[in-house]
């Protein structure tokens, strides 16, 4: 029970991450690596500050306005100084690892002694349950921190999805979801494309911080190398909601991304309970996310083929 | 209203590839008339409208519109004034958005976008009426994503959509090159019917004599980045496309000549 109650939290946290990554890889079609860098960047940042005192709530939006500004960074190398945009990206989650270090002042920050969103949401549970450390779901021991953190992680992703949702459909989003799909079209309307692509890349990376922030809170610390990899990890689970909901519909887009998060830790988890070696872990997301990548062009081709041998 | 002054572009400069695609076109246009360029392939008609519309900075040369400089504009910039329909159907409309929201973009042509919603009842009523005018059976499937349309469909749409705020110019680019004859007749003729009723300022690009002929009151024939005639009103009308065929054909007999000579004799006879 608690595998599945800390799946599904962390699959519900890094479901910030995947929309994030749904930002810049579906909408924009544009590949940002500072994913890995601002992923780190947002649980640094609201680390350090939580260290200091500040309150969980403000550490938590300062650490996704960092990464905000990161992404920002990526957006203007891109547009203003026309650097590729895998370059772009690389560039700066390269700088951001110096940075976060910096920011932390070591390699890795404890928070189990200080006050945390996932802390503040606990007490909140007990005090609502009068003071119980554990309670019965459906016959199930749960404990009051576990569930807590499963509350809060689910609301903070509610809400962001339906912010997002409303966004793209102001004019700014429509702005925005048209450069990715036809730049040309979009300038001839009079939009500033490059514009667009900074807003929408702080956006996203913005997301993908505010989800290593509450990654942090959650999992009791921040580490230098918690990024690595979390790009591919988000793209595997656009990719996976996207063969959930079979549509292009923009709710059901977001909803997908998001269930697709989730899923797609439940499956990690299952796999390392079954006796997965977690050095592996990598490697296999990367495999992943490039059959699910080839699989619908394969699939298009063994079709033809057939059609064809069937005419013949 | 569009006035062009020595307008030259070199793409590639300096290396093998190199093409002189605009060598020093001038070309001024008034308000409300209705231009048509025609020219063989590679002769820098695409260029020029391109130029004007600002998807490159010309390397040499002034362009004015609508008693602004915007020579240094950049193309975003220079849309407030321009609206535009492109040769390939799928460069005007975003394909994977609907049609009501393809046209709120349009309808804040030129404006910053900000977080006011991009659809409301009002508007899509309005866009309703506007697409059952273009007779194409479109105006029930407003949340149909425009990528499921017709290539003429998308031309007729795009066109509504550069013109839903009055341009001070309308650049048409071979906008219907890449359709079937049937569908090219129906976007032309709703082409006219949009410039005669809004009196727009038009710039267009053919391929087709027949429309070059036809369409307009006066017509440019370009050759090698440069403008080699240019045909006003009162000629325009007795002008019949094979009169324009044989221009061709001249065009075609000095260019065998070498250069030199062929720039004596346009000196000489143009």
């Amino acid at each position: 029970m608690s595998l599945l109650l800390g799946s599904l939290t962390i699959g519900l946290i890094l479901a910030l991450l995947a929309l994030g990554v749904y930002i810049s890889f579906r909408i924009f079609n544009f590949p940002d690596m500072t994913a890995d860098g601002s992923i780190t960047l947002g649980a640094a940042v609201a680390a350090i500050l939580l260290v200091h005192g500040i309150a969980p709530i403000v550490a938590t939006l300062a650490g996704a306005v960092a990464g905000a500004a990161a992404g920002a960074v990526t957006g203007i190398l891109h547009t203003r100084f026309r650097i590729n945009g895998l370059l772009a990206g690389i560039l700066v989650m390269t700088a951001l690892y110096s940075l976060n270090l910096h920011v932390m002042g070591r390699s890795n920050v404890p928070l189990l002694a200080t006050a945390s969103l996932a802390k503040e949401a606990e007490a909140l549970g007990r005090a609502a349950l009068g003071g119980q450390s554990a309670f019965n779901c459906f016959g199930w021991e749960v404990s009051v921190s576990d569930m807590a953190m499963l509350v809060l992680a689910g609301m903070a992703t509610v809400a962001v999805c339906i912010g997002l949702y409303l966004f793209f459909r102001t004019n700014l989003g429509t702005a925005m979801r048209a450069t990715g799909d036809n730049p040309q079209m979009i300038r001839a309307l009079g939009v500033n494309t490059d514009t667009m692509i900074v807003i929408g890349l702080a956006l996203s990376n913005g997301l993908i911080a505010l989800s290593g922030a509450l990654l942090a809170q959650y999992q009791g610390f921040a580490d230098v190398q918690m990024g690595i990899g979390m790009l591919v990890w988000g793209l595997a689970s656009v990719i996976i909601g996207e063969a959930l909901v079979q549509s292009r519909g923009l709710a059901m887009t977001i909803a997908g991304a998001v269930m697709g998060s989730v899923l797609f830790r439940l499956m990690v988890a299952i796999a390392l309970r079954w006796g997965l070696n977690p050095n592996d872990l990598k490697l296999i997301t990367a495999v992943f996310v490039f059959v699910a990548l080839i699989l619908p062009g394969l699939a298009a081709r063994i079709r033809r083929r057939k059609e064809a041998a069937g005419c013949a | 209203m569009l006035d062009i002054r020595g307008l030259q572009k070199t793409f590639n400069t300096g290396s093998p590839d190199e093409v002189r695609a605009l060598r020093g076109v001038d070309l001024h246009i008034e308000s409300g008339s209705f231009v048509a360029v025609i020219g063989s392939n590679g002769s820098g008609k695409s260029t020029l409208l391109n130029a004007v519309a600002g998807g490159f900075m010309s390397d040499e040369g002034r362009i004015e519109l609508a008693g602004r400089n915007v020579t240094r504009w950049p193309e975003y910039r220079r849309a407030k004034l321009i609206g535009r329909v492109f040769q390939n159907p799928f460069s005007g409309t975003a394909p994977h958005m609907t049609i009501a929201e393809n046209l709120a973009l349009a309808t804040r042509r030129g404006q910053a976008p900000r977080l006011g919603w991009a659809l409301s009842r009002h508007l899509r009523q309005t866009f309703r009426e506007r697409i059952r005018a273009l007779a194409m059976g479109l105006e029930d499937r407003l949340d149909n994503e425009i990528g499921t349309l017709s290539g003429g469909q998308r031309q007729a749409l795009t066109l509504l959509m550069a013109t839903w705020l009055k341009p001070r110019l309308l650049l048409l680019d071979e906008h219907t090159a890449a359709l079937d004859p049937k569908t090219a007749d129906q976007v032309i003729r709703l082409t006219q019917t949009i410039v005669a009723g809004e009196g727009l300022t038009t710039l267009m690009v053919t391929h087709s004599m027949h429309q070059a002929v036809n369409l307009g009151d006066r017509l440019i024939m370009m050759h090698k980045g440069r403008i080699i005639r240019d045909i006003g009103a009162a000629a325009k009308k007795r002008l019949r496309a094979e009169d324009l065929l044989e221009q061709f054909n001249e065009v075609r007999r000095a260019d065998q000549l070498d250069p030199g000579t062929a720039e004596m004799l346009r000196d000489l006879y143009v």
